[in-house]
This record gives C-alpha cells, sequence and structure tokens, in this order.
C-alpha cells in the first residue's frame, strides 16, 4: 500500500507540475500584457504596477517567473477577476461548492439507476430486457446535454409545473453560506424556514441533476453489464451454482459485490466527465456554479479567470480521479499491486 | 483472493446502497410535498425577474431605468412625488411647501418622525431633519462638498435639468424646514424635485462613513427612508430588500422583496411560467401571457413619443401645406396596429392623455386621402414629389421598429403620388447628421425625464433647441417659445394648462411635426399579486402591493 500510494503521489506531483506551466504559459499565450493577465490588475497605477512586477518577478528569467506564479498560486492567490476585480479565490470557494454538488447528486443518482439496470441487463442477457436496457443506454448516450436540458425545462416546468426552471433555491430563503454546499448549509442554519428551504433546494436539484447524470448513468449501464457478464463467467460463480446455491444467493452473495468493485474503478474517469457536463448544465439551470462561471469568464475575456478556473478545476478533477483510485484500491487487494500507476 | 475482497466489501457496499436509498427517498418525496411548503414563506414576499443590475444603489448618480426601478422607490423618498392618478405634485417627506410670488424661494415643511433604515452596517440615533435635505442636494450642488466626488462627480440628471446654475442655496431654517432660493423662477423646478432622482439620504450616515473613511460606502451601502432596506445584494444574481418596519407611511405589506436579475427575454418568461417569479419586467410573448390562466399582462403608457419630424428648413418641407398634405395621408392606426400590435396609444399631439396638460379639445390630422390631395394641390405639388425619410435601425422605448415603421409610410405616401425613399445609418452617425440637418423628414421619439410638459416643448421644438441640436425640425416659432417661457414663469397649473393649450394649437397648425405613437411599459404578474407596480411616470413601487393567496387556488 505505501508504494501505491507513493506512486500516486508522483502521479500527482507531475501532473500538478505540468497542470501549472501550462496555466502559467497561458497568460502569456492570451492576447495583451502576461502580467496583467496573470494578475487580473486592469487599473493598475504605474506604481501598482511596478510593485506588481515585483512581486511577480517578471523582468527575471521565464523559470523565476515561474516559481514566483507557483508560490501565488500555492498562497492561494490567484490574481483579480478581470471584469468584477473580486480575488479570484473568494469567487472560486463561492462557486465551486455549487459543482460539486450538483456533480455529487448527479453521480449518486448515475450510480444508483445505471447500476442496477447494467446488472439486469447482464443477468438477462440477450434477452429483451437486455436489449431495451441497451438501446435505451444507447438513446441516452447519444442526446446531447444542452438539448436535453431544454427539453427537461420545458415538459417539467413548462408544461407541467413541476419542478423549478432555474436556480439553486427560491431567492426568498436566505441561506447563510457556511460550506457552500447548500442542502448542508440549509440543515446547518437556524432559519425559520429550514425545512420548506430543504425540500425548495431538493425540487431544484432534481432536473439538472438528472440531465448531468443522464449520459454517466448510461455508461454506468454498460460497465454494470460487461463487468456482471464478465463475474458470471468465472469459475468460482460455476463452482458455486454446481454447490447447489439458489440463483438469488449466487448474485447477491458472490457476483454483485465483486463486480461492484470493478465499476467503482471507473467512478473516477467518469466524475471528469460529469464535470464537463456539470458545466454546459449550470449555464442552462442558472446553477451559481464554477461552470457557468468560467463560460462567462470565456464571453467577457476574463483572461485570469480563465487561466485560474482552469487550473482549480483540473485539480479538483484530478483529486477526485486518485481518491476513487485509493478507494479501489482500499476495496481491491489485486489493484494495490499492479506495477503502473 | 476472493474471500478478501468479499470481507472488505460488505460494510462499504451496504453503507453506499443504503445512502443511495436514502436520497432517492428524499428526491423523491421532495417534489410532492413543496408546493404547499413554500406557501407560507412566499405570500409575504414578491420576486421580481428585473432585466438587469443596478448600476448604483443611489438614483443620484445614474439616469438608467434599470437601476431607477431596483432602487429609487423602494429605498428612498423624495422632499415631494408625483401622484399615480393623475401625475400631479403631491407631498412626501414635505408635508407642504410654499412658494414665494415671485416664484424664486421655495420652502418645504418636513413631516416628524422620518425614520431611517436600521441595518447591519449602520443605527440611526435620529429622524429625519432638514440637516439630511441639505446633506442631499449640497452633495450634488457643491463640488467642494466632501461628497461631491465620490463616485465620479457626475450627476446626469442633475446636470442635464441645470440645477447648480438655477439653485442659489440651500438653507436650513429650522429642523424641519428647508429654504430653496432660486436664481430665476422655474416651474419646472418641483417636478425636477419629484423626480427619482431627488432621493434625500441620510447625514449622519455619511458622517459615520466620513469618520471610518469609508464615503464610497454611501452609494453601495445605502440607507434611505423608503419602504424597503437592502439585506443582499450579489451582483449579477439578486438584490433582497426587507421590510422597514419604522416607515413613515405604515408598514408595507410584504416582508420580503427580491430582485431576480434575468437578463435574457426567454429566462424571464419561464420564470414567469413555472411561478418561480411573481412579477417580469419587459416580457415577450405577450399572447402566452394573455392566454395563460395565472398570468396578467399589464401597460401603463409612459411618456414618450414616437413622431415623424419635417425639416422645415428645407424644402419640400418649408411648406406648411405640404406639412399637413402628408400628415394627413398617414394611417397611424394601421401603424400602431402593425408596429406596436395595437398596444400603443394613438399620438393626437405631443402629450399624452396622462398628463395634466392634455387637451382633448386640439385637433389632429385624421386620415384623410382626399383632404391630403387637395392640400398638395393647394401646395402646387400635385404631381406629387419624391422625399427621403430617415430612421434608425435600432429598437427604442418609443419606437420599436422604425424601419418597418417608414415602408408602412412609404406604402401610405405612394397614395398620394410622393415617392419615399428610406434612409438609415449607424445609431450615432444617425443622430449626428440629425443634429447638421441633413435630413428631410425622421421617424424619432422623445422619452421624458418627468411628466412636466416642459420636458417635451423646450427639448424637441424650441428655437434654442435647434441650436442645442435636440430638435430635428429645424422649427422655430416666436409665438411658441413665448408661450413656454410664460408657462415656466407662473406654477398656476390652470394658467400653464392654458399657454401649453396654446402651443398644442400652434403646433397642430404650423405642423412641424407629426405625433404618430405613445407606446406603453410591458410587465406580466401572477394573478394572485395585487396592487399598483407601475406608474405611468418613473420607477416601479411596491408599496401598495400584497398577495391574494386564495386567488392562487
Amino acid at each position: 500500500m505505501l508504494i501505491f500510494t507513493l506512486r500516486r503521489l508522483n502521479l500527482f506531483f507531475f501532473t500538478m507540475l505540468l497542470l501549472t506551466i501550462l496555466s502559467f504559459s497561458l497568460s502569456f499565450l492570451f492576447p495583451g500584457n502576461a502580467l496583467i493577465n496573470v494578475s487580473g490588475q486592469i487599473n493598475a497605477s504605474p506604481e501598482q504596477l511596478i510593485l506588481l512586477s515585483e512581486s511577480y518577478q517578471s523582468e527575471s528569467s521565464i523559470v523565476t517567473q515561474y516559481i514566483s506564479y507557483l508560490k501565488h498560486v500555492l498562497s492561494g492567490d490567484l490574481g483579480l477577476s478581470m471584469s468584477s476585480q473580486t480575488p479570484i479565490n473568494v469567487e472560486i470557494a463561492d462557486l465551486l461548492p455549487a459543482t460539486i454538488e450538483l456533480s455529487m447528486v448527479a453521480l449518486l443518482l448515475a450510480m444508483a439507476i445505471g447500476i442496477p439496470l447494467g446488472f439486469i441487463a447482464a443477468i438477462k442477457h440477450n434477452k429483451s430486457a437486455d436489449s431495451l436496457i441497451l438501446s435505451i443506454a444507447m438513446i441516452g448516450y447519444s442526446v446531447p446535454v444542452f438539448w436535453l436540458g431544454l427539453l427537461a425545462i420545458l415538459i417539467f416546468s413548462i408544461i407541467f409545473p413541476w419542478l423549478p426552471s432555474a436556480g439553486q433555491i427560491s431567492l426568498l430563503f436566505e441561506i447563510k453560506h457556511i460550506t457552500g454546499i447548500q442542502l448542508i448549509d440549509i440543515l446547518l442554519s437556524d432559519n425559520i424556514y429550514k425545512w420548506q428551504a430543504f425540500q425548495n433546494a431538493s425540487a431544484h436539484i432534481i432536473l439538472p441533476a438528472c440531465v448531468v447524470a443522464m449520459a454517466p448513468g448510461t455508461i454506468f449501464i454498460r460497465l454494470a453489464r460487461s463487468s456482471m457478464l464478465e463475474v458470471l463467467e468465472t469459475s468460482y460463480i460455476r463452482a458455486a451454482s454446481a454447490k447447489g446455491l439458489t440463483f438469488n444467493q449466487i448474485i447477491f452473495h458472490h457476483a454483485i459485490r465483486n463486480s461492484l468493485v470493478k465499476i467503482i474503478r471507473h467512478v473516477g474517469l467518469q466524475f471528469a466527465n460529469l464535470v464537463t457536463l456539470a458545466m454546459i448544465t449550470e449555464v442552462i439551470f442558472s446553477w451559481p456554479g464554477i461552470g457557468r462561471w468560467l463560460i462567462d469568464s470565456i464571453y467577457q475575456r476574463d483572461y485570469t479567470a480563465i487561466q485560474s478556473g482552469l487550473l482549480v478545476l483540473s485539480c479538483f478533477i484530478f483529486i477526485v480521479h486518485i481518491l476513487t483510485d485509493f478507494i479501489y484500491a482500499a476495496l481491491n487487494p489485486l489493484a494495490r499491486d499492479s506495477k503502473h500507476a | 483472493m476472493v474471500t478478501l475482497v468479499k470481507r472488505a466489501k460488505p460494510i462499504n457496499m451496504m453503507t453506499l446502497l443504503q445512502k443511495i436509498m436514502v436520497i432517492c427517498l428524499l428526491l423523491g418525496g421532495v417534489s410532492a410535498c413543496n408546493q404547499e411548503g413554500t406557501l407560507t414563506l412566499s405570500s409575504k414576499s414578491i420576486v421580481y425577474c428585473a432585466e438587469g443590475s443596478p448600476e448604483s444603489f443611489n438614483p443620484q448618480i445614474i439616469t438608467s431605468g434599470t437601476t431607477v426601478d431596483a432602487t429609487a422607490n423602494h429605498l428612498y423618498n423624495r422632499l415631494i412625488t408625483f401622484q399615480s392618478k393623475d401625475n400631479t405634485i403631491s407631498p412626501s417627506i414635505a408635508k407642504s411647501w410654499h412658494v414665494t410670488r415671485d416664484g424664486k424661494m421655495i420652502t418645504f415643511y418636513l413631516r416628524k418622525n422620518i425614520a431611517f433604515h436600521t441595518t447591519k452596517y449602520f443605527t440611526p440615533t435620529r429622524t429625519l431633519t432638514a440637516d439630511d435635505v441639505l446633506f442631499s442636494f449640497n452633495r450634488i450642488l457643491d463640488k467642494n462638498h466632501e461628497f461631491h466626488s465620490v463616485s465620479g462627480g457626475n450627476y446626469p440628471f442633475f446636470q442635464s435639468v441645470q440645477l447648480d446654475s438655477l439653485i442659489k442655496e440651500v438653507e436650513k431654517i429650522n429642523d424641519h424646514t428647508v429654504r430653496f432660493k432660486l436664481y430665476r423662477p422655474d416651474s419646472s423646478f418641483l417636478a425636477n424635485l419629484a423626480t427619482d432622482f431627488s432621493v434625500i439620504l441620510s447625514e449622519e450616515y455619511a458622517q459615520q462613513l466620513a469618520k471610518n473613511n469609508t464615503h464610497q460606502q454611501i452609494d453601495t451601502s445605502p440607507i434611505g427612508t423608503g419602504p424597503f432596506k437592502l439585506k443582499e445584494y450579489r451582483v449579477g444574481s439578486f438584490i433582497r430588500y426587507y421590510r422597514h418596519d419604522e416607515y413613515w407611511q405604515g408598514k408595507v405589506a410584504l416582508d420580503q422583496l427580491v430582485f431576480d436579475i434575468t437578463p435574457s427575454n426567454t429566462g424571464r418568461l419561464t420564470k414567469l411560467l413555472t411561478n418561480e417569479c411573481d412579477v417580469a419586467a419587459y416580457p415577450i410573448a405577450h399572447k402566452k401571457i394573455i392566454e395563460h390562466p395565472n398570468l396578467t399582462l399589464e401597460a401603463v403608457t409612459s411618456f414618450n413619443v414616437a413622431y415623424l419630424g419635417f425639416n422645415t428648413q428645407k424644402a419640400p418641407f418649408d411648406n406648411k401645406l405640404v406639412r399637413q398634405a402628408v400628415s394627413y395621408a398617414i394611417n397611424k392606426k394601421l401603424i400602431v396596429d402593425t408596429i406596436y400590435s395595437g398596444q400603443a396609444e394613438i399620438a393626437k399631439s405631443l402629450l399624452q392623455s396622462a398628463s395634466w396638460a392634455y387637451d382633448n379639445s386640439v385637433v389632429d390630422q385624421v386620415y384623410s386621402i382626399e383632404k391630403a390631395k387637395e392640400l398638395l394641390k393647394l401646395a402646387g405639388f400635385e404631381d406629387g414629389f419624391e422625399m427621403d425619410i430617415w430612421a434608425m435601425n435600432i429598437q427604442r422605448p418609443y419606437n420599436p421598429n422604425a424601419l418597418t415603421m417608414a415602408k408602412l409610410i412609404q406604402a401610405d405616401l405612394k397614395e398620394i403620388g410622393i415617392k419615399v425613399n428610406i434612409v438609415s445609418y449607424e445609431w450615432a452617425t444617425f443622430l449626428q447628421r440629425i443634429k447638421q440637418g441633413e435630413h428631410q423628414s425622421v421617424l424619432l421619439g422623445w422619452t421624458a425625464d418627468h411628466p412636466d410638459p416642459d420636458n417635451f416643448f423646450t427639448s424637441l421644438l424650441s428655437c434654442a433647441s435647434v441650436n442645442s441640436g435636440s430638435n430635428s425640425t429645424m422649427w422655430c416659432n416666436e409665438a411658441f417659445d413665448d408661450l413656454l417661457q410664460k408657462s415656466l414663469k407662473t406654477t398656476n397649473i390652470k394658467r400653464r394648462k392654458q399657454f401649453y393649450s396654446q402651443a398644442l394649437a400652434i403646433i397642430a397648425q404650423e405642423t412641424p411635426l407629426l405625433p404618430l405613437a405613445h407606446s406603453k411599459r410591458y410587465q406580466a404578474r401572477a394573478n394572485n399579486v395585487k396592487g399598483d407596480i407601475m406608474s405611468s411616470f418613473g420607477g416601479i413601487n411596491f408599496l401598495t402591493v400584497y398577495k391574494d393567496e386564495v386567488g392562487k387556488e
């Protein structure tokens, strides 16, 4: 396990190195002054510019500049947003939790629906239920997310007024920002309308979460199906069946547990996909997350925000990826011995 | 190995599955009970879907309608205000006022016990006094005032009405009496003080800010005397107002007023249809809203006018008869039906019927081809002629589509043998060239800053405005100008009305321009929202608004 951990940390270190180099070089690749791009101080006076130049060492060699950039990033200073002139780390701290919330709920939803369906398809292999589930998965995977989002609003908000179409919670509820994850914040708050607020926030998350969950959910169907099929082919299942165990006993005691382990491994990969989908969905559902913020920044040519936003987002996805790897390793001792990260 | 795996998994998997189950149940159960749940809170609150973010929380330093809507009537009061019914000036912070005979001194007697907002950032120790009034106006007038240059030192509305060259001094007589001394009498002065821009700020709050050296906050963290106080503002997202419990006109019915900032037209419509906002500004898809059983589309005639202006210094429009002939040949009803979808008032004169100076007896040119032909014959243009109409290619509040309007006029004038060419330029160039008088005729309009009729006459048709460039007809009539001056020198509404009636008659007679339409301002609301929000002039107001929950069932 120690070697496994070291290997992952090693991977983390080098990936971060590459990411920061990329993000650092972006300030030179974007139009305009590199120093202003990296700091976001568009209204700086000449004196302030000299101070900035010293702090980012923009007169020194490129390596020194990179190191001073790293120092700024590590100390949490990501510069100012060019459009709003507020520190980017503050904006990100405000918005990232909302994206995490949406992605987590969507991930749980995708797993809760996708995996059982995949198992059913595998158990009914080559029967009509199997082909039905597979075709649903294929359709779900092919539907573009922005279209699905608009369709969902049209059907479930406008034609049938069941669910709200925009935002994280009705603006009438005043919820203090504690963790940033709305559902948790509501439970922590002392608002007298706490329970109503919780219901309202849950109603708000259903549509966007379902839309985000659609594509990953269909992937989970296929993963669960193939992994279950693989497990059902193994010799220990045949042995169990030869011992006279009932079908249910075989599935619930042996097959499901073993095939789940294989799926866990893909959760990390799917998470990156999920966050990308969440960014588009945030725009459609006016979800106050980092994706909408990043897309707005692109529209407004807010280079500092784009640069830092990309760094934080990719860093976040990578951390999740490594965490799922650890979970997988904890569940599956075979993985710990694998030679390659 | 298999056993190892087995031992590690059961706990993990079970808890995971349990969690999933719990969340599914929660999500499933929630939607059903949701509507009932928000009822108690939402019955005392209004969500207003606004079209944009305010630039500031102080109307003194802005002119944009969006900012006025979002701030003026909720946070502040003025000395005097417009009564919404007939737009006459009525008391507000000042319970009464007195104008001296020469019109140069105006004394305001302030109400006592008007409380300022108590918020997290300010706790007032006294009620409103003359000092607050002095502070609010001196900030604008006195260039050396400590707060004058905070937020840039620009007060666009007050600069445009030249308040600094009108007010000699603002004097405190006692704690609840203020006197304005003017250089010359000006009967639109009171109207200017009653606009949404002339708000009263707290002097005590300003002192506190000055002490902490945070002057800037006076415009971003507002303190006023209005029916609501600012609780929270998130840029580009929402404004949250809470009720001001010590409001001097009595508590308002709403606990909370939220401005949901939704710049997208379809976004506002969706939120309205899904009940996420109670009232929406500038709605699209009017038909859909009218057909919807739970929604109401409202409109008020706002103080604007769209007109066809003739360049009276260019042939053939230097001839009064030609101007009249063209006026008779234009079918205003068709224009209103087509361009404004029938949702505008057909303009009889520059003033709409809501103005106090409106005179019903003024005769306008009723559509008549025969009369037009007759007049053309009289003018010696029996065989018609060729003319240019300038039309802008952008949408304005008073004219949603000038180019199409020009095409309709083109078709109308063809009937009397006039061939029309339509000319258009980019907006800034367009205005610049009109200023220089290059046009023959132009489709333009005017939105008033306040309901005093002078704002229409002086800006559009006076001799002075020919030079300043806002008079696109280049028309200068001494008798007309004389009437405007006389009207400004008196404060007697009846006499002013007589003067303006005569002025309107001169316009109808001389026809320097042909008023076409007074367009409306739209708003959509859920049926359970009661009370007046829009008035025909100025920003929206939630003072009398409440929710009728029975109506919802």
